[in-house]
């Protein structure tokens, strides 16, 4: 066997690990692993993600018997002290040595701690492992209870930016220190920093820039940060994030070339002066420079492997340094030459302080050619700009149409990811091109989108590249003439559309008959509810009916929580709510000790209910003149409303009314999502209805309405759908626009996305709800009439039929309880044990 | 946490020593599941219509520890029938107990047989 050592455990040593075990020929090759950190390699990308509550575990790059199962050696908290060249063995710290054939170092880097007098105080930390992390985390818990508010963060590039959410998410106030007088100096020009910078401060985290730092403050621990000029910054924290410095003290100490500011110099085999000795990742200086990017680190994992597998592939001449991400919320993206200026280059900026987005490219003076750019706020443009400028591609007539859309017209101007050439690189994290893509498509190595990322690990590093790996796999599979269709789930070849129809034209009215007709198999945990749904949206079947085949939600009309217990949520319409039934609500809490919690839809929300006791609890809320809230259900939630003209000085008309009549039509209402509604009384939009399925706005001479709106993973405010309309329109308008969403969606598919991908868009829909444009405007009205007729409470139903209630027992051969179930104290109150 | 996972092994029908009663047929809902109650353990029972099946397996989901899987919906993926955590959807067979769709431990199955509309599930003990 050839001994193969890879010193360091991180994300570029595990990478190598990886790459070298999936090539042919590393059968007669033993790899052997040191770390000195002592958990497996883990996702450093990611760090923040453990302030927000990721574990150790979560971060980790392998399973836990990866690396037996692939027959290497892993060796944790265990440092390599020395090499010895000569005999081409190592020596560890616990004075034990090893012989090697081939040496790889991929020893990364450490923080780099500028020489400031006093960084040896108590309270300033570096960001790098979890155990830097750990440590920040127990001194932020520490001097908070002293009442300490304020921490620094020292660097304000991409890693300080990083550093300062960390801090944020601890509960401190950050301030983030920056030496250059902007944000992400190497990969933003002033423009872009001040977006970035303004988008930041609204989070009340402070952005000194310009700051040089002469001394920290305070006697043992830190109390403050003084920069030039005798300014001090009061600060019980700091977090220094300025920057790496490569861990090559192997390379000094067996004599390795290194560079002047450090790292191990190598060529482009990766190779150090030492043929036997490769060096990767954040310790290794090619073409005079350290990469502090996960791709180029990734990159230079395949090489060391392909050549001490003894084949040819070499490190690319010029690394691309282009960068996609999210800091602290914000998108930000640059790529190319972002700062390019001379006489032959022109730079297009886009600047919108109101929806806080910098664009800038740069492209020739003949605008053929795009050379680089940035992407502050709105990086959605990025892969598409990303390819244009790597393959060199032709740009539109005229180059601005690529960060403003053309104007006009409907179509795109990126052109479709299938115009790449093959050698376009889709992902840059995993080194996967367009070609490789397509072929596992067309040599039928794959046939779906999952086995592409089982196949090529495209998408699985930053995963900014799915939509264009998810559409260059759908359009390869098109041209070869295979259908490419949104089916429900394996049982149905069928879209939600497709079933909707199929029920409705068959009169099906369960679920047996549809998958014995039209399916195959038993079905399963998506096509069942979506079944349930549809039944419901075409007969208006209450979640009574149907019981197993209910999602885990409906199936108990309460949404089930952490332990298992549920929650009940009666309605509330419009947020409207007297002192007796406030009252009532407080008892029934009192009672069963549930915690109480005002929601977002303005109702209130009870935790912890048993599932035995959920009857009892309905039945006195249903009493005291509750109905079910639909909180559980894929269905009409809530419509907020402000309190309007009855009260506010300020409301043009009575939108609590409106929210309440509304919320009464459409209260019960199943669809292929949740929605949900606001009115506000007046342009202060205080019922924040722009940011929900529908919105209704208060204005001179009537009300203005909007669609597809949502909160959730990716906000959209809602569009201008009609103006000035009365009330009637509204629910008109409604009407069909709902019902229209249940017939056609997909499952799962909330308002907003169901608008992005209708043909037509905003103006067709118009066409269909406002003109008749598909003459089904009155069968619209009919059906939505229908489900308003026949709305029935579920909760009410179950009250009064012993049968419905024999579901609500946690065991069916005996009365008692669940006993595993625990709660432990949170405030006055009360919390599942946490997992 | 552990101490309860591990109260929960496979039983094959050739090692059963004990078949416990845990009630009549039409105590389960068709195509579903309920809980019983065994010593201190809590099986799901599963009666699966549609395969003229009964299925018998923990009730505790490994990945959160939490006494759910009964509320969860039954299935099929290719020819395996399933059951579906009612908390994460993860989803498990009713055959081997493995995970279908992640990595999470195997749950453990035991032996169901139908008496005279009665149900007994097959213990060790």
């Amino acid at each position: 066997m050839i001994k193969v050592i890879v010193v360091g455990n991180g994300m570029v040593g595990y990478k190598f690990c990886e790459k070298f075990i999936a090539k042919s020929g590393q059968e007669e090759y033993q790899i052997t692993v040191f770390g000195e950190e002592p958990r497996r390699a883990y996702d450093r990308v990611h760090l923040s993600e453990y302030f927000a509550g990721k574990s150790a575990d979560d971060l980790s790059l392998s399973t836990s018997n990866w690396y037996e199962e692939n027959n290497i050696t892993l060796n944790t908290s265990e440092l390599i002290t020395d090499i010895n060249r000569e005999q081409k063995t190592i020596h560890t710290h616990l004075e034990k040595t090893h012989t090697y054939d081939y040496l790889v170092l991929a020893t990364g880097s450490s923080a780099f701690v500028p020489p400031i007098e006093g960084v040896d105080k108590e309270g300033v930390f570096v960001y790098r492992t979890i155990e830097d992390l750990d440590a920040i985390m127990a001194y932020a818990k520490k001097i908070k209870q002293n009442g300490a508010t304020e921490a620094a963060v020292l660097g304000g590039g991409l890693l300080g930016l990083e550093a300062a959410k960390a801090v944020y998410d601890l509960g401190l106030n950050p301030h983030v220190v920056e030496f250059a007088p902007r944000l992400m100096p190497r990969q933003l020009d002033k423009g872009a920093s001040d977006m970035l910078q303004s988008k930041i401060e609204e989070l009340n985290i402070s952005i000194h820039l310009n700051k040089s730092t002469q001394y920290i403050a305070g006697e043992d621990a830190i109390t403050g940060m003084m920069f030039e000029e005798n300014e001090l910054l009061k600060v019980d924290m700091l977090v220094i994030s300025a920057g790496i410095k490569p861990r090559d003290e192997l390379g000094r100490v067996s004599g390795l070339e290194v560079g002047v500011r450090g790292g191990i110099v190598v060529n482009n085999k990766m190779q150090s002066s030492d043929p036997y000795i490769y060096a990767i990742g954040e310790v290794a200086l090619y073409n005079h420079m350290i990469y502090g990017l996960v791709a180029p680190g990734y990159e230079m994992a395949d090489v060391a492997a392909e050549q001490i597998l003894q084949r040819d592939k070499t490190m690319r001449e010029t690394i691309d340094m282009s960068t996609q991400l999210k800091l602290i919320g914000v998108e930000v993206a640059s790529f190319g030459d972002p700062f390019i200026e001379n006489e032959d280059v022109t730079a297009i900026v886009y600047e919108n302080k109101l929806s806080g987005i910098y664009k800038r490219i740069n492209v020739t003076k003949d605008s053929k050619t795009l050379l680089g750019g940035i992407l502050v706020g709105d990086s959605s443009d990025y892969n598409a700009l990303f390819q244009i400028y790597s393959n060199a591609m032709p740009l539109p007539k005229n180059p601005e149409d690529l960060i403003l859309g053309s104007r006009g017209g409907g179509s795109s101007t990126m052109g479709s990811a299938m115009d790449l050439p093959d050698s376009a690189v889709i992902c840059s994290c995993e080194n996967v091109t367009k070609g490789a893509i397509c072929c596992s498509i067309i040599d039928e190595t794959s046939s779906n989108l999952s086995d592409v990322v089982k196949l090529t690990k495209a998408t699985t590093g930053c995963g900014g590249c799915k939509p264009m790996v998810a559409d260059l796999v759908k359009e390869t599979q098109k041209s070869l003439g295979k259908e490419v269709k949104d089916v429900v789930c394996e049982h149905f070849a069928y879209s939600r559309q497709e079933l909707y129809d199929i029920v409705k034209i068959n009169k099906f009215t369960n679920h047996n008959e549809v998958l014995g007709t039209v399916g195959k198999g038993d079905g399963c945990e998506i096509c069942k509810p979506v079944l349930s749904s549809i039944f419901s949206s075409i007969y208006n079947d209450t979640a009574n009916k149907h019981i197993p085949e209910q999602d885990s939600n409906d199936r108990f009309l309460a949404n089930i929580q952490r332990n298992g217990t549920y929650s009940v949520v009666p309605r509330v319409t419009g947020g409207e709510i007297s002192a007796d039934k406030l009252i009532i609500l407080g008892e029934v809490a009192k009672k069963y000790n549930l915690y109480t919690k005002i929601t977002g839809g303005q109702r209130i929300d009870l935790f912890g209910a048993e599932l035995n006791d959920l009857p009892a609890i309905w039945k006195i809320l249903i009493d005291n003149g509750f109905e079910s809230g639909h909180a559980y259900g894929k269905s009409l939630r809530t419509v907020k409303s402000c309190v309007g003209n009855t009260w506010c000085r300020y409301g043009m008309d009575d939108s609590t009314t409106f929210a309440i009549e509304l919320e009464n039509r459409y209260k019960g209402l199943r669809s292929p999502h949740k929605i949900k509604g606001g009115v506000s009384g007046c342009i202060r939009e205080c019922a924040e209805a722009r940011g929900k399925d529908f919105g209704i706005i208060a204005v001179d001479g009537g009300w203005n309405l909007y669609i597809c709106g949502n909160g959730g993973v990716n906000p959209k405010h809602a569009v201008l759908f009609a103006e000035q309309v009365d009330k009637e329109t509204c629910f008109k308008y409604l009407d069909r626009f709902l019902m229209y969403y249940i017939r056609t969606a997909g499952p799962l598919v909330r308002t907003s996305t169901w608008l992005e991908k209708l043909e037509g868009g905003l103006d067709y829909l118009k066409q269909v709800v406002i003109e008749d444009r598909l003459g089904i405007a009155g069968a619209l009205d009919k059906e939505m009439q229908g489900l308003v007729d026949t709305y029935a409470c579920e909760w009410t139903q179950v009250i009064e039929n012993p049968e419905l209630q024999k579901r609500f027992t946690h065991f069916t051969n005996s009365e008692e309880r669940d006993d595993t179930i625990e709660f432990v104290p949170i405030r006055d109150q009360k919390m599942p044990r946490p997992w | 946490m552990e101490d309860i996972l591990n109260q929960y092994k496979t039983v094959n029908l050739n090692e059963v020593k004990v078949w416990f009663k845990a009630g009549k047929t039409s105590d389960f809902p068709s195509d579903g599941g309920g809980c019983i109650k065994y010593k201190n353990k809590q099986i799901a029972i599963i009666k699966f219509d549609r395969r003229n099946e009964w299925y018998a397996c923990q009730n505790l989901c490994p990945h959160k520890m939490e006494m759910v899987l009964s509320r969860g919906m039954i299935g099929s993926a290719g020819d395996i029938p399933k059951i579906a955590c009612p908390l994460h959807k993860n989803t498990f067979s009713l055959i081997d107990g493995s995970n279908l769709n992640g990595e999470n431990p195997k749950i453990a199955i035991y032996p169901v047989k139908i008496v005279d509309d009665e149900v007994f599930v097959g213990f060790l003990e």
